[in-house]
């Protein structure tokens, strides 16, 4: 009898006080597919910043990327089981939950922290805004438009480290009859669209690729500029026959190791040198904008906030949302990441030289949208579809490609 | 009185049992209808119903999220006309022909091997089976690590002396199909085997000794004689392997995520694509429609004789 008391007693306790502590602090999931080390640790450095603030980040870590998590996430959403906040890419994937109103409006955070002037570029900000509203937290910002060189592999090849695209092609044979592979690349889809994207910002200017990928003008895909583009891509599809890899980063350590002379990707490349310790400007060289056209695009993560029926969480997801854009939390988080910070007044000197190159175009203002803000994701694949397609037959010629990369174009919504 | 007792009594007995007849139709094993009841609603409302569903968002513009505004045959015709579709339909043809001919006649071979009352017979059909316990995802992962050049046949064969041997299936687009086909029949004949050894081993002692009477060869007794008293197995493994060819996806993704360039595609790896990564599930919802046609016009005409020909015979 007396246990049983005892029993009751502290179970009234045990629930008193975890009634107590759950009206202070409120338990938010957050969803993301961060898994890799550098990654993990970034989100780390969000959640200890959120649990140190009174509430409680429960971790929803969804391994495979963001094209196996996004449809997990979206349905959890529509299947009325929402989570605190999911990480998307910002631009055009959530727009449709936007104008199904199942996200949380954030517009007064965004005023209370005056997002309008302190995020740079103030294109992300716009990402995130429909109709006068903002819908996300904007938390990073990457690049595609950079070129990784193995120092090591030039040496080997007796030729100088190039510093832009010309050079690069100048020495491949060099490189090739060193025993290296020019051009490192992985087979993946998203790679040979992306290093696409990248040598059309190079090679065709800013003012063509706008016109191609945000106005869809179908002419200037099928014009002259664009033909120089195909004819390079076609060179470069010769320079990376060898390169047998699949994964982008397999690619990246073929640079590291020196057996390839360079790579196309985004700066989370970067991360793999770190790991690999190497340093920049010694063991690898990067040239942002193929060393040609020095612009950089600006996608990156951004946090989304499904509408909840608790007033407490969606409390909590305010405070999260203004959370993610301090500038403490932008610190901690990019250094980790090895992003670039959505807001220009924080200080990044423990960043390396390649960052710092970043960060100078950033305030240059030598910015572009992103592929994932202006194009659907429906004509991003196919456009993915086509150019793995080209990359890997060299049986297509550089006219056909262009001819269907323009269809695409003309069809895209 | 008699005689109309005589008419009226089986008047009344055909009615008494008419009415008995009626509710028997309906209420007849009444319990075991009533289980029923949950078994039809859910194979009525999932098979068919979400079926019909599909299909009908097929015909739809419907995006991330699926919705009613009709656009025609529109997502039939990009579908037609996309390479990566066209190109997945050739490879799935391709495959799906030589992994039924190979699996049937390697997991035949290997159970009659077994049926000849070898020593060790377990062992063996363990070792045989066992592939068929990993899933598709690790076997393709096995195999792309044995075929790797670097690492896998291609490096044992050069170490041992024979430098100039080539064997790189999985980056060569012209042989990659082959490189996915040998990891499908290694990890799916074992299972075929089985069932081909169960079926060897319902064949009557006495067919054998007859047959050896006879003077029939050992070949001979297998062609003619024990694959036609097989055929219900045949047509099982036929089965089992066809829906395994159709669905197939996990393998490729596995060993070769499609590459390189198209030459691997498969077609529901273009669904899932289409209707996850694309998030456009009316053009994902028109792909899989597709396949669900292909295997209806291979189903329905052997459904009809295999089934509608029992009828009249």
């Amino acid at each position: 009898m007396k246990l049983t008391t005892k029993l009751l007693a502290a179970t009234a306790l045990i629930s008193a006080g975890a009634v107590s502590t759950a009206a202070n602090a409120v338990e938010l999931e957050v969803t993301h597919w961060w898994t890799s080390g550098g990654e993990a640790a970034a989100v780390a450095e969000l959640a200890k910043a959120f649990d140190a603030s009174g509430d409680t980040w429960v971790d929803g870590a969804i391994a495979g990327g963001g094209d196996v998590a996004r449809p997990i996430m979206v349905s959890r959403i529509l299947g009325g089981d929402p989570m605190g906040a999911f990480q998307f890419n910002h631009g055009r994937q959530a727009e449709e939950l936007i104008e199904a109103g199942v996200l949380q409006d954030l517009t007064s955070v965004a005023e209370a922290g005056n997002w309008r002037e302190i995020i740079r570029p103030i294109s992300l900000l716009d990402a995130c805004t429909v109709d006068g509203k903002v819908y996300c937290a904007p938390v990073n910002i990457h690049s595609w438009q950079w070129m990784w060189l193995s120092n090591k592999a030039f040496a080997d090849a007796g030729v100088p480290v190039p510093t832009n695209w010309d050079e690069f092609v100048a020495a491949a044979p060099a490189l090739e009859a060193a025993g290296k592979i020019p051009l490192a690349m992985g087979q993946q889809s998203w790679q040979s669209s992306g290093a696409f994207g990248v040598m059309a910002v190079a090679i065709a200017g800013q003012d063509a690729y706008l016109a191609v990928n945000r106005d869809k003008d179908e002419a200037v895909a099928a014009g002259p500029e664009y033909a120089k583009v195909f004819e390079a891509a076609a060179n470069a599809r010769a320079m990376a026959a060898n390169s047998n890899v699949q994964d982008w980063n397999q690619a990246t350590n073929l640079v590291i190791t020196g057996a390839a002379g360079g790579q196309i990707m985004g700066d989370w490349a970067q991360g793999e040198f770190a790991v690999a310790g190497q340093t920049a400007g010694v063991d690898y060289t990067c040239l942002p904008g193929l060393g040609v056209n020095k612009i950089l695009d600006t996608g990156g993560d951004a946090f989304y906030f499904p509408v909840n029926s608790d007033p407490e969480i969606t409390a909590a997801q305010l405070r999260l949302a203004a959370l993610l854009v301090s500038p403490e939390v932008q610190v901690a988080f990019n250094l980790k990441k090895g992003s670039l910070p959505i807001r220009a007044d924080v200080d990044l000197n423990a960043a390396n030289d390649c960052m710092k190159q970043g960060l100078a175009i950033l305030d240059s203002g030598a910015i572009l949208p992103s592929g994932t803000q202006l194009l659907s994701p429906d004509t991003a694949t196919q456009i993915n579809d086509l150019m793995v397609e080209f990359w890997n037959d060299p049986a297509i010629t550089a006219g056909d490609a262009q001819a269907r990369y323009a269809a695409i174009i003309a069809a895209a919504d | 009185m008699a005689v109309v007792d005589q008419s009226a009594a089986p008047v009344s007995a055909e009615r008494s049992a008419a009415r008995a007849r009626k509710p028997n139709k309906l209420f007849r094993n009444l319990t075991a209808k009533i289980a029923m009841i949950p078994l039809v609603f859910v194979s009525v409302g999932v098979f068919v119903g979400f079926t019909i569903w599909t299909i009908v968002y097929s015909f739809t513009s419907s995006k991330l999220l699926p919705k009613l505004n009709f656009v025609g045959f529109e997502q039939y015709t990009r579908l037609w006309a996309d390479r990566r579709w066209l190109q997945s339909i050739e490879n799935l043809a391709i495959f799906g022909f030589f992994s039924l001919i190979l699996t049937l006649v390697v997991g035949f071979t290997l159970a009659a091997l077994l049926d000849r009352k070898i020593r060790g017979e377990d062992v063996f059909r363990t070792i045989i089976l066992y592939p068929f316990a990993l899933s598709f995802i690790v076997t393709g992962l096995v195999w792309q690590w044995i075929l790797n050049p670097q690492f896998g046949i291609q490096h044992i064969v050069q170490s041992l002396g024979w430098t100039s041997f080539q064997f790189d299936p999985l980056n060569n687009p012209d042989i990659v199909l082959y490189g996915i086909l040998i990891a499908g029949i290694w990890q799916g004949t074992g299972l075929i085997m089985c069932i081909m050894l169960a079926g060897l081993r319902g064949i009557d002692d006495d067919i054998w000794k007859a047959a050896k009477v006879d003077g029939i060869g050992t070949l001979k007794t297998y062609l003619r004689i024990i694959i036609p008293m097989m055929r219900p197995v045949f047509i099982t493994s036929l089965v089992l392997i066809a829906a395994g060819i159709i669905k197939v996806y996990d393998l490729v993704v596995a060993q070769t995520s499609g590459g390189p360039g198209l030459a691997s595609q498969m077609p529901a790896m273009y669904v899932y694509d289409y209707m996850f990564g694309g998030q456009n599930l009316g053009q994902g919802f028109a792909a899989s429609t597709m396949m669900l046609v292909t295997v209806a016009i291979i189903l329905i005409p052997w459904a009809y004789l295999e089934f509608g020909g029992k009828k009249r015979g």
